[in-house]
């Protein structure tokens, strides 16, 4: 109450204060959250030591000594192979989650039909139905079909557009545009598949980024599922590979695991600085708007 | 615009394939095998019904009890702190400031990469015994701790893990704040109202719909945390991490039995379905739906 009542000198000089302090809670808070991520690249540089020594970032004696000896890895494939391993399976989980959630959101938000309701209702369940209830029997079913130790369980139900959030953040999306230029293109005699392909799909290119870049982020991520399916050393992802490099690499050689830690993170912090406004608007298009 | 019902299956059939094949199938078999005494080694015939036995196990298993009450005690520290703080740096950031896109992104970039097993991996270090807090807090002339081997911390480790990943709330609660027309404070300020008072009366209101989304992604996150304590601290020390995923992860590809970690994974269905379920039932109390669209839609 007071602060509207004010003379006007006083606002000026608090609203510039406010602004300092809003400044500082800014500066201080993000300091606190970032420092463990610049500390984590900073001891890959360091000699082990030094990393016990102080909790300072600039390295007094900067070594490539952690980050050769970890790429190498303690076991027979250096970190190369995980990485690759990675990207085996990601690439077409991304590709086959994108086509299926574009093919089945355009369906739901562009077509009449019975049933839909309920359908559309479901897909939303499972985004909340928690993963564990579903993992033993999946694990049991993948099993009978000799996919274990194999990719195959990690993305072929990505083709079927089992990532309900995926759906819904498209169909989100092509609800928020009006259907005049596909009618338009109906008019001139394209059927609904040319219609998608060379009207909608243009359109939506940001939804679709979106997509592609959180499956990629959180593919390279996942954890749990290449922890049960795999099991040949050779076929781990960088996950799995990190997990193994804390059980295995002696106690002390802590810049060998941080400098693979910082170069795991790599492609996820490259792929975000590049792209971040998909992800501001994927990630706030489910519950913001509509 | 179509009302051609085939094709409009068509499209969707890949989804009701899946749904069929890789969520419905594996829910209802879950639920058989959690009546079984299924073991992981075993043809899928041998499994033999057991009536509730897994149930009657539970209720007298003292590491289920354990596991459920710390999954409780980390949600329920978790999810609250972690949507108050979103909630407060939103509003920090929510004003006219210099810079805001490059403090929204600095926040963000822990959600982006804190679901990794580097920074599960990062996190052990820090909170090592000759790790950067221990560090900090002896050149701050304190005592280090023994975060990762004492029961009253270890969870804290796995909390803090979570709460440094606020960013992604924060910027749906951003959002949020954006889409709340200025004319409504400009319309408050001439009647005289105070800075808390527009804050109850105004922002607080059009917000419930985003801190209700934010709340159920939260809860149901929060409810499934593997990766933290399996990687931090492996469950431990005397269980003081054991989250039910873990057991239930462990009861299954650990010690094999398939049958009573169906169970388990049943019962942390149910409640997290309970939670939902209480969540939307009550957001027709609390969650303000204003007959205002936003523009552009």
């Amino acid at each position: 109450m007071s602060l509207i009542s004010a003379p006007r000198r006083d606002v000026a000089w608090i609203g510039r204060f406010s602004a300092l302090l809003r400044y500082a809670v800014l500066i201080g808070v993000g300091l606190l959250m970032l420092y463990p991520l610049f500390w984590m690249v900073a001891a890959s540089f360091k000699p082990n030591h030094e990393i016990f020594g102080s909790a300072g970032l600039w390295p007094q004696e900067p070594t490539m000594d952690g980050v050769v000896k970890g790429w190498r890895t303690g076991t027979e494939y250096s970190f190369a192979t995980y990485l690759l391993n990675s990207f085996a399976f990601i690439m077409p989980k991304v590709l086959l989650t994108v086509v299926s959630s574009v093919l089945v959101a355009y369906g739901f938000a562009r077509f009449r039909m019975p049933g839909k309701q309920l359908w559309f209702a479901l897909m939303v369940a499972t985004i909340l139905l928690p993963k564990s209830v579903l993992l033993i029997p999946q694990y049991l079913m993948f099993r009978e079909f000799g996919w274990l130790d194999t990719y195959l369980p990690l993305y072929v139900p990505c083709a079927f557009a089992t990532d309900g959030f995926f759906v819904f953040m498209v169909v989100q999306f092509l609800r928020g545009i009006p259907p005049d230029m596909e009618e338009a293109a109906v008019i001139d005699g394209c059927n609904s598949l040319q219609v998608l392909w060379h009207v909608v799909v243009p359109v939506i290119m940001p939804a679709i980024i979106s997509v592609a870049l959180f499956q990629f982020m959180w593919s390279l991520n996942d954890f749990l599922y290449p922890l049960i399916y795999l099991s040949s050393v050779g076929k781990y992802p960088v996950a799995l590979a990190l997990k193994m490099a804390i059980d295995v690499t002696e106690a002390t050689a802590w810049n060998q695991v941080l400098a693979m830690s910082t170069i795991a993170l790599l492609p996820s912090l490259i792929v975000f600085f590049l792209a971040q406004k998909y992800f501001v608007e994927g990630i706030t298009s489910g519950s913001v708007k509509g | 615009m179509y009302d051609n019902r085939v094709s409009g299956y068509l499209y969707i059939a890949p989804f009701l394939i899946g749904l069929a094949t890789f969520t419905l199938f594996p829910f209802l078999a879950s639920f058989l095998l959690s009546f079984s005494d299924y073991q992981l080694q075993d043809p899928v015939e041998q499994a033999r019904f057991l009536g509730l036995g897994n149930y009657t196990q539970m209720a007298g298993d003292d590491t289920f009890h354990g596991s459920l009450g710390v999954t409780f005690l980390y949600v329920f520290i978790t999810v609250p702190l972690k949507l108050a703080f979103a909630l407060f740096i939103a509003f920090v950031l929510n004003f006219k400031l210099r810079g805001i896109g490059f403090f929204r992104t600095a926040y963000y970039v822990p959600s982006i990469l804190g679901g990794s097993v580097a920074i599960a991996v990062l996190w052990r270090y820090v909170f090592a015994g000759d790790g950067l807090i221990n560090q900090v807090l002896v050149w701050a002339g304190g005592e280090p701790l023994n975060w990762l081997g004492e029961p009253a911390y270890a969870l804290f480790t796995v909390v803090l893990l979570r709460l440094w990943q606020f960013g992604s709330a924060m910027v749906v609660f951003l959002a949020g704040l954006q889409n709340i027309p200025t004319d409504l404070y400009e319309a408050a300020t001439i009647d005289g109202a105070g800075k808390a008072h527009i804050f109850f009366t105004i922002t607080l209101p059009l917000l419930t719909p985003v801190i209700f989304f934010n709340f159920i992604m939260q809860i149901v996150q929060a409810f499934q945390e593997f990766n933290g304590p399996y990687i931090i601290t492996g469950g431990g020390p005397l269980k003081s991490t054991y989250l039910l995923p873990l057991m239930i992860y462990e009861e299954a590809f650990k010690y094999f039995n398939v049958g009573y970690a169906a169970a388990l994974s049943w019962a942390l269905f149910l409640i997290i379905a309970l939670f939902t379920i209480i969540a939307f039932a009550s957001a027709k109390y609390w969650v303000f739906y204003g007959n205002e669209r936003e523009d552009g839609e």
